[in-house]
């Protein structure tokens, strides 16, 4: 832990884990499109019958489902909805005003309501499910796999025409670091489910690319709907074996069947990817709260698949937290403001769409990658539901590397039982222990470094101010004085070294520079393409900064490891 | 397979430690379930084999006496911890080995682990060293499901079959239920909580009022004293509280609240007994050779008046303890010194 791994040969390959698309778990799910939805749809039947038991309140839930839906079709349209939403909508309505809420129960009023369920629910397990084809699987790979290269090239190598002589190849720029042979034998043995944090948009189409590098199969993953919205973006998914997640509908029935969906897919092996803090963190800090929702579906496969098969051969599924560090996140700007105006005034906020064309996401792209910028992508080691770590086997181990038989947590008087609580106050733990290792596998760079040094040194220097007076403060007056400032991060890195010793966080090779080297890449990398840089140095060569809210969207990064104390 | 069908079959509840109150938890869960109690000593496992008696107390004879930590963890799914909690670390690294991921463990504790010598002024105090027992059994085994006892249970009185209740607190409702089935009875009610953090700590905290309540009955004071102490000593634990984590409900339930009175008013309480001792002139040391069971609050006064010192919480009651047991302050003077203290209101924590 904490030990730079990477450093292999620069040009390993690594080869595919299974030989073709014919045995990837996705595809197999694709093929049986149908008769997957329709599982979909029963299982999420079941379950809310079960959570709705009364007739009167099971209509109820779909009184507030139609009204919401109604209210987000008027008030929130996307470009992605389907035409036919409204009709659809309409007549879900006529259909309940002919359930008679209190009258006497017939035979034709109770199967009515039933109905209505299983089409509400049909409807979204068809708009929930994607639709992976292994052709364009392959040839969305090559688009990503040759442009990324291309597009990284060049950022290396000056000279135009160089970028399709390459030499150098994406890993160059793209550091992957960690359990990765681990994370190759936990996919031959079980089912992934991997946990990234999320900063950034790019994460989804670099995590997929992360995936086919270390020769995984296709992972599964929810992406949001938003994204469809973007003719390009929309074709990768589809081909990346997303499904489509749309945050704006956040109605039980709507819930329960994308976790059916989530949860029916891990228990047939199909490898997932789940954001785990659910959106882009709006601070920079590595996400603290989790969602448990997707979680704990990787929590009901997981008793499903031990509950089926009470051999040594059940199933099981391998939690997997990746960290993602970069230099320089565009919408750094946008994030941090929606953080700062969430602090202010919490809750009700719409999520919105903000990349929506093609053009924008691929300006976006260019940017990014024609300028370059490092990116380091780490993968943790594997645990199972419980967090307890898991050895290259898939076995689970307690604290003293003794093995656990994981399915004696949802063994309750001799057999596996489901216990909705149970699991409940599981995936929460499970929650916690994602987050320690988050921190654990974070990388820190230079450029978080120095953005903390200094917004520390600032913020102690103001202190007398409320937080929000502080980052108004009118930057061109304040500045840092350098020694001082070196001073400052000498303290910082010697203890985040000795973090590192003790493995509780990771360092990128670079920490190790002589400090006004470090520091000088720190300052010249952090927020680099921002109009308005977080740091720079001035004439006199004291610190100065040009946009204080973008120093604390940086600075976040390294939030949590008690450094404060070193400034 | 076979593994499953042996599980099936364990009928047997276990309870870890005889001492008075872990005598008393297995005669109650007795009128259930037939319970294997361990006791460390041989000598007195095998005594209670032939005489079915443990000090005053009788013993069910649905009660096996063993020896055998490991015939605890292989017999019961379900099993009560009962020791001291100066020893409860040091068994619980003898059971975690046996123990596996379905076991239910439901201590009745009511004390702190803090790591041997390191309360010293010298080192430097480290709040999150100070451990519950439901956490010394996460550190030291694979167990989750855990929960704690905690209420008015005044080992005598339950001995004696008198009417009592009692809280099972627990992250997991099915650690509650289970509690619940294995320990209710006709004069034994069993209340829920999912608040375990409060539930321990009230059921702890109070251990350190009781020594006070028993040095105002030393000093020959009567009831208009003794409730001035319980209710300023109530807010005093939910300060303590508070600082550990624990939230307010849980210390006006029966395990804080309730607790509290009865451990306040009687002397039966070892904490009580201490506290009365003391007044009367006896000294620590005196005190301790003569106990024939540990009083847990003396270790948690010192732990305590490390903590509201680091966390600067007003604590006068436990302060002023701390410097009768262990430093020089007399009874007297620790009286004229908190009727002094400047309180200026009265409720200051809902």
């Amino acid at each position: 832990m904490g030990v730079e791994i990477l450093n292999k040969p620069r040009n390993q390959i690594y080869e595919p884990i299974l030989s073709g698309p014919r045995e990837w778990p996705v595809v197999l799910l694709s093929k049986n499109r149908k008769q997957f939805v329709e599982e979909v749809i029963e299982f999420s039947f079941q379950r809310i019958k079960e959570l709705k038991q009364s007739k009167a309140a099971l209509i109820e839930e779909l009184e507030t489902t139609l009204y919401r839906e109604r209210l987000r079709i008027k008030t929130n349209p996307w470009k992605v909805d389907p035409k036919d939403e409204k009709r659809f909508w309409d007549d879900i309505k006529t259909k309940l005003l002919k359930v008679s809420p209190e009258g006497t129960p017939n035979q034709n009023g109770s199967t009515l309501h039933d109905d209505i369920l299983r089409s509400i629910i049909g409807r979204y397990a068809n708009e929930i499910t994607g639709n992976f084809r292994p052709s364009s699987y392959r040839l969305a790979r090559t688009i990503a796999t040759f442009g990324f290269r291309r597009l990284l090239n060049a950022a290396r190598i000056k000279r135009f025409g160089s970028v399709f002589t390459g030499k150098l190849t994406l890993r160059d720029k793209i550091n992957i670091v960690g359990e990765i042979d681990h994370i190759r034998a936990l996919a031959k043995k079980g089912t992934v489910v991997m946990v990234p944090t999320h900063f950034s948009n790019l994460d989804s189409i670099l995590i997929g690319w992360v995936i086919h590098e270390l020769g995984l199969p296709p992972f599964i993953y929810g992406a949001g709907l938003n994204l469809f919205n973007i003719g390009i973006i929309a074709y990768f998914m589809n081909s990346l074996g997303a499904y489509k997640v749309d945050r704006r509908k956040k109605n039980l029935l709507y819930l329960e069947t994308l976790k059916a969906y989530s949860n029916l897919a891990i228990q047939r092996g199909c490898h997932s990817l789940f954001f785990p803090g659910g959106t882009r963190s709006r601070s920079g800090a590595l996400e603290k709260h989790l969602k448990l929702g997707l979680l704990g579906t990787a929590m009901e496969a997981q008793r499903a698949c031990y509950a089926r098969d009470d051999s040594d051969e059940a199933k099981k599924v391998f939690i997997v937290p990746v960290v993602i560090n970069y230099h320089f996140v565009l919408e750094a700007p946008v994030l941090v403001n929606e953080h700062l105006r969430r602090e202010g005034k919490e809750r009700y906020y719409t999520e919105q769409d903000r990349f929506t064309s093609s053009y924008n996401i691929i300006k976006f792209l260019l940017k990014f990658f024609l300028k370059g910028s490092d990116i380091s992508v780490s993968i943790g080691r594997g645990m199972d539901l419980l967090g307890n770590y898991v050895d290259d086997q898939g076995d689970s181990l307690d604290r003293d590397g003794k093995s656990i038989e994981e399915r004696e947590y949802f063994v309750s008087g001799g057999s596996v039982t489901a216990n909705t609580q149970r699991e409940a106050e599981y995936t929460r733990m499970l929650s916690k222990a994602i987050v320690r290792e988050f921190h654990k596998i974070n990388r820190v760079f230079a450029s978080h470094m120095v953005a903390f040094v200094a917004f520390e040194m600032l913020r102690k220097r103001y202190a007398q101010l409320d937080f929000f007076n502080f980052l108004r403060l009118p930057e061109d007056e304040i500045e840092l004085d350098y020694e001082k400032f070196k001073d400052a991060c000498s303290r910082v890195r010697k203890r985040i070294l000795k973090l590192n010793r003790n493995g509780k966080v990771g360092i990128a090779p670079h920490m190790e520079l002589e400090l006004d080297d470090l520091i000088k890449l720190g300052i010249n990398n952090v927020g680099m393409y921002h109009d308005k840089r977080p740091l720079l140095r001035n004439k006199q060569g004291n610190v100065v900064t040009q946009d204080l809210t973008k120093l604390y969207y940086y600075r976040n990064r390294l939030d949590g490891y008690g450094l404060e104390k070193k400034i | 397979m076979d593994m499953v069908s042996k599980r099936k079959s364990k009928k047997l509840v276990g309870v870890i430690g005889a001492g008075s109150f872990g005598t008393a938890v297995a005669n109650i869960l007795a009128e259930n379930r037939d319970v294997l109690l361990y006791a460390r000593n041989p000598e007195l496992v095998e005594a209670m084999k032939t005489s079915r008696q443990n000090g005053h107390q009788s013993l069910s004879n649905r009660i096996h006496p063993t020896n055998e930590l490991t015939e605890v963890a292989d017999e019961c799914e379900v099993i009560f911890p009962v020791v001291s909690s100066s020893g409860f670390r040091d068994m619980m690294s003898q059971l975690g080995p046996h123990l596996h991921p379905y076991h239910i463990l439901i201590h009745g504790t009511k004390g702190l682990d803090f790591p041997n010598g390191q309360l010293g002024k010298k080192k430097k105090f480290d709040p999150d060293k100070i451990r519950t027992m439901s956490q010394v059994i996460t550190d030291e085994s694979v167990v989750v499901r855990v929960g704690c006892l905690a209420g008015p249970n005044l080992a005598k009185e339950l001995a004696d079959k008198q009417p009592a209740a009692t809280v099972v607190a627990s992250h997991f409702d099915e650690v509650i239920k289970e509690g619940q089935r294995l320990l209710r009875s006709d004069r034994f009610r069993v209340y829920g909580n999912e608040d375990l953090m409060g539930i321990e700590l009230a059921g702890v905290l109070k251990n350190i009022i009781a020594i006070a309540a028993g040095g105002l009955s030393g000093l020959g004071f009567g009831e208009n004293a003794r409730a001035l102490l319980v209710s300023r000593g109530m807010v005093e634990m939910i300060h303590l509280g508070k600082a550990m984590g624990g939230n307010v409900q849980a210390f006006v339930g029966l395990a804080g609240i309730g607790d509290l009175v009865a451990t306040c008013s009687s002397r039966f309480s070892r904490n009580f007994t201490v506290g009365y001792r003391l007044a009367q002139g006896e000294t620590l040391e005196e005190i301790n050779a003569t106990m024939e069971e540990t009083a847990e609050g003396i270790n948690t006064v010192r732990i305590m008046k490390r903590l509201a010192d680091y966390y600067k919480v007003r604590a006068p009651i436990t302060s002023t303890l701390f410097d009768i047991l262990y430093g020089d302050l007399k009874v007297e003077e620790a009286l004229q010194y908190l009727m002094k203290f400047p309180f200026h209101q009265d409720i200051d924590f809902l």
